[in-house]
């Protein structure tokens, strides 16, 4: 597992980035690398601000100082170019309530740039990759439970195939079932070759995987302890 | 031209995702079309007037019963992007900006233009004008409406980006819109036979203003959602 980490392309880059919310620095200059194929854990305590760097590395923060590149782009200038390759799971589902579970996932997929034909091929392989039942399908999101929504708003990403995952807490609110497709999901995502940055505070979800886990609290990596099994310490 | 037709099939894919929650919602047909009645006859009787009256201000209170109804139905298509996370998902999809504008205006347009028949219908039946000049009355009626639509568009956009959509909006909105007000006013005076004025004229104003609305909404729509 620790071979993973040497020598691979970096996927992402951080040098002394810096982001504000408002005036509060949820950011206080963060140095971290993640090369390609890597599932890196985030830890830390609540306000740490784990949840803002993986919307930094979306892109959807912009760094006050310091540089962010992902997938050899820099954030600053070439977001655009970088989004379509990447997915952020966040506390927000991402989908329209008036919308049935289909109609907002082959949504998702058109906007993407996947021809009718790729949309709906990946759709219906997504939905049923989730475990939605046939019946939730034609039904409007908002009539969904949070774990339901929570799938079908995953099912969204998968049908991009993207080559970077961020995923900020994903198995909150879900059942095990739902736990377990959501680290099935992981396990799949790695094997295609994709790089996972999680923030979780349940460790044996993903220590699985073998997991980088990166610390930070007050707005710094405080540790990069390297894999979770044993691969010795990285920094 | 491969660049072009993407750009319009991302436009259309939003236009077809914002009429389908609309059709789902029914909220311009269960809202915004009973409101904009409800103007039209409450205008009725503040003027306390006889036909002749009404037809006489018939194109002015037609045009207000429509940019106040558009309010709603701006504030509607903005909402939309503001919901559980939808605006940071359009964001990471790629979409165009540009596309991304020109297919919500597309769609509050069409809302817009189902508003217009229906309030013609009440003008026809409630204030009993008569159409003189059907070209003129559409031509106008469409070039207004797109006004409307990319302006509102556009300042629905910024006002969300403000925080404050709800109260802001109409404050926003309302000044923009008034060159289209009394364009639009204008040109149905004369499409009514209501006052001999030159609509066409007038149409050419509703023109410049829906081409400057929409290119100056696809241009700056990157800008208000990204910031």
């Amino acid at each position: 597992m620790g071979d993973r980490y040497r020598g691979g392309v970096p996927v992402v880059e951080l040098r002394g980035a810096v982001a504000l919310l408002g005036n509060f620095p949820a950011l206080a200059g963060v140095d971290l690398t993640v090369e390609s194929g890597e599932v890196v854990l985030l830890r830390g305590p609540n306000g740490a601000g784990k949840t803002t760097l993986l919307r930094l590395c979306a892109g959807l923060i912009r760094p006050e100082s310091g540089s962010v590149e992902v997938l050899g782009h820099d954030l600053v200038h070439e977001r655009r170019s970088v989004r379509r390759r990447v997915a952020l799971l966040g506390h927000s589902t991402g989908l329209y309530a008036d919308l049935t579970v289909t109609q907002n996932v082959y949504f998702w997929a058109r906007a993407a740039g996947l021809t009718v034909a790729e949309a709906t091929q990946r759709v219906a392989s997504a939905l049923l990759r989730m475990g939605l039942s046939e019946r939730l399908l034609g039904q409007p999101v908002h009539t969904l439970s949070a774990g339901q929504r929570r799938r079908a708003s995953l099912a969204a990403l998968v049908v991009r195939r993207p080559e970077l995952w961020l995923l900020d807490e994903p198995h909150a609110g879900l059942d095990q079932s739902g736990r377990d497709v959501v680290d099935a999901l992981v396990g799949d995502a790695v094997a295609a070759g994709a790089t996972v940055l999680v923030s979780s505070h349940e460790l044996e979800r993903v220590a699985g995987l073998g997991p980088r886990v990166v610390t930070i609290s007050g707005g710094v990596v405080v540790d990069d302890t390297g894999p979770a099994d044993g691969g010795g310490p990285r920094v | 031209m491969s660049e072009v037709r993407r750009f319009l099939g991302d436009a259309r894919l939003v236009a077809a995702r914002d009429l389908r929650i609309e059709f789902r919602s029914r909220v311009v047909v269960g809202q915004v079309v009973p409101f904009a009645l409800l103007v039209l006859v409450l205008f009725g009787f503040a003027l306390d007037a006889d036909h002749r009256t009404l037809r006489t201000f018939a194109s002015g209170l037609f045009w207000v019963a429509v940019l106040l109804s558009a309010l709603l139905a701006v504030h509607r298509s903005a909402a939309l992007e503001q919901s559980d996370g939808t605006l940071d998902a359009l964001r990471m999809s790629g979409l165009p900006p540009a596309a991304l504008f020109i297919g919500k205006a597309t769609a509050v347009f069409v809302q817009l233009v189902v508003l217009e028949v229906v309030l013609l219908g009440g003008l026809l039946v409630l204030y009993g004008v008569q159409v003189v000049d059907p070209v003129l009355l559409v031509v106008a009626g469409l070039l207004a409406g797109v006004a409307v639509a990319a302006a509102g568009t556009l300042y629905g956009a910024l006002a969300s980006g403000l925080g404050v959509r709800e109260t802001l909006l109409p404050i926003l909105l309302l000044p923009v819109l008034a060159p289209v007000l009394i364009g639009a006013t204008r040109a149905f005076d004369d499409a009514l036979g209501a006052v001999a004025v030159d609509g066409w004229a007038w149409t050419g104003l509703l023109a410049v203003a829906a081409l400057i609305a929409t290119v100056v909404g696809a241009l700056a729509h990157g800008v208000l959602i990204e910031d």
